[in-house]
């Protein structure tokens, strides 16, 4: 058993405040940029796209974890970064200034349907984010003129202040680098005064009104910074798939982003990464296995969504509280590892709030 | 001038009139009770000081200003915190962040500050820190510091909920049966922690209770209400002897 003492309040304030906690994020950090280096071309392939799928879910996470706004369609933000970062590329627009624009134009869709969103929360907000994304993807096929339809659109390799980025280790790096950046930005605002108050927008609104948060904008904030950090990882998915359909941004990518947040652990950042490498790697465990299993089943088509469903009964039923949840219990056994008490993280009784004011 | 007046305030929803022309004021420094039966109207009270709903008729005065068109998220600016008959906390966020989303009203703006973790906002987070740190001190929160409120058993959610209106560093408090499911014990620190806020603190507190052995150790006047409109006013031993009030309760 161990205890934090503090002796000053800057001491609450440190990220890392155990030195374990420090090695282990230090050497995590550098296992990531020896990797390139050491795995073959394919892996490093997959990892760019896991951070990829990452960043966006870290997104989501602001939305779903954060202001308990239930999004269907995160995959509409991600293709309109996309699309919108492959068409100033297109245009001319260097790489870095058009992945600052690509913030903005996603960020400006998001406000656009957060606007409305006001008005609505739980089943209809799904609704209307589902139906977002369905007009999103028709747009884009039907729209040949600007898109190319569902012939598709190629994507220009990036160049970063002169250098071609094109090789599968040059793309790693950036695709790491972005996450990072994106990580420690949202680990700082989510502990600052906006994340506490998109917290309490979703532990109670009648609380938040009272102590002077304006809910209705701050939900839309949220909805702002969400999609405009989806449509980043859009113009990065963009590079990693070179050639852009609306088939790629369907539903399942919108599936894929959900099972993340919520496999991950709603309400944590590390959850959001924790739900993207295992979604991320999930078809690959798939077509690992196939060769393991009778023959009857690994020639099924859909194998894919069947195990996404598995996965997430799975974690409904045994972890609701997902990775994130699973992590916490095993840092709290190993840390009190002789006298661990096994109803430690027992549900606790939830108290009847009937006076729900809206 | 009183610091809060209620001024012919009605409040109806279609047929039911929840309010009926209800006047009173209440001084500074003063701790202020209504009592009622079920059904009376004193939740309304609160939650049309609250902005919650729109009077049909009347004004309420605050420092000698109306009210009732400032807009919901502005009454925290103007020093009036509330608590809720059942708790309204942020369950999923630790005791210090529900008292630190008290003084939400002092920590507007600083996003970019915060988004670069910048020294000036660390200064800002520290004073935060401290000014809840004196809160916890006052209401004996120390051993529950870091915990989830979630996870908290009933009787110290409830003075979280107190904390967190206090932590707005309010003029004026609104308790909305602040010992609605406490014990004896739990509620005997309770009175003598409003006692406290009032001598220490200097707040003026309004609370909605039904429990009369509080209202008559802390309350200086009782207003009681039935069917939304005044039925008595005056101090504990007073309204308790007043036959209206003795009809409304047991029935005539």
């Amino acid at each position: 058993m161990r205890f934090r003492y503090h002796t000053r309040y800057s001491d609450a304030r440190k990220l890392l405040p155990w030195t374990e906690g420090r090695v282990a994020y230090l050497l995590l950090v550098l296992a990531l940029i020896a990797a390139p280096f050491v795995l073959q071309r394919f892996w490093v392939g997959e990892l760019s796209y896991i951070f990829i799928l990452a960043i966006a879910s870290l997104g989501l996470m602001i939305l779903k974890g954060y202001t308990g706004q239930v999004s269907l369609g995160p995959a509409a933000f991600v293709a309109i970064g996309a699309y919108a970062h492959a068409l100033m590329l297109d245009a001319g627009v260097p790489f870095a200034v058009s992945l600052c624009l690509t913030l903005i134009i996603s960020g400006a869709a998001g406000l656009m349907i957060g606007l409305p969103a006001i008005r609505v929360s739980g089943l209809s907000l799904a609704m209307m984010t589902l139906a977002f994304a369905v007009i999103v993807e028709h747009v884009l096929g039907r729209w040949k003129t600007l898109t190319g339809g569902f012939s598709g659109l190629p994507v220009e390799t990036p160049v970063l202040f002169g250098f071609r980025l094109g090789t599968p280790t040059a793309f790693y790096f950036l695709c790491l680098a972005i996450l990072i950046i994106t990580l420690l930005g949202l680990v700082n605002l989510m502990r600052g005064p906006k994340g506490r108050a998109f917290v309490a927008v979703r532990d109670s609104e009648a609380a938040a009104w009272g102590l002077g948060i304006d809910v209705a904008r701050t939900r839309v904030e949220a909805f702002v910074l969400s999609s405009a950090i989806l449509g980043l990882s859009g113009a990065l998915m963009a590079h990693h798939v070179q050639h852009l359909t609306p088939e790629g941004f369907g539903l399942l990518l919108s599936l894929e982003l959900v099972l993340m947040v919520v496999i991950g652990g709603l309400g944590s950042l590390r959850g959001a990464l924790l739900g993207a490498v295992l979604i991320g790697f999930l078809p690959r465990l798939i077509s690992m296995a196939k060769p393991l299993l009778p023959a009857q089943v690994s020639a099924q088509f859909g194998l894919e969504i069947f195990a996404y469903g598995l996965v997430l009964a799975v974690f409904v039923l045994f972890e609701p509280r997902g990775l994130e949840g699973r992590w916490q219990k095993t840092k709290a056994f190993l840390t009190s590892f002789p006298v661990y008490r096994r109803d430690t993280f027992r549900r606790q009784k939830t108290y009847m709030r009937s006076e729900r004011l809206k | 001038m009183s610091l809060f007046e209620f001024d012919a305030v009605t409040l109806s929803f279609g047929g039911i009139t929840a309010i009926r022309n209800l006047s009173f004021h209440v001084e500074k420094g003063e701790i202020f009770a209504i009592i009622g039966p079920n059904g009376a109207g004193k939740t309304s009270v609160l939650n049309v000081v609250s902005r919650v709903f729109d009077p049909n008729e009347g004004q309420i005065r605050f420092d000698g200003r109306d009210i009732t068109k400032v807009p919901r998220k502005g009454v925290a600016d103007l020093g009036i915190a509330r608590t809720f008959q059942n708790l309204e906390l942020f369950e999923r966020a630790s005791v210090i962040d529900n008292l630190r989303l008290g003084r939400h009203r002092f920590e507007r703006g600083g996003t970019w500050q915060s988004l670069f973790n910048l020294p000036s906002h660390g200064r800002r987070e520290d004073e935060a820190r401290e000014a809840v740190e004196a809160i916890i001190d006052l209401l004996d929160l120390s051993p529950w510091r870091e915990a989830m409120v979630g996870s908290l058993p009933y009787g110290v959610r409830k003075v979280v909920e107190l904390g967190r209106a206090l932590a707005l560093e309010p003029k004026l408090l609104f308790l909305d049966e602040p010992a609605s499911g406490l014990n004896s014990e739990e509620t005997r620190d309770l009175s003598f922690w409003i006692e406290d806020i009032r001598r220490d603190l200097g707040i003026t507190i309004v609370m909605v209770e039904h429990d009369m052995s509080l209202v008559s150790a802390v309350a200086d006047r009782v207003l009681c209400m039935n069917l939304g409109s005044r039925l008595a006013l005056g101090t504990p031993s007073e309204v308790q002897a007043n036959a209206d009030v003795i009809a409304a309760y047991l029935g005539t």
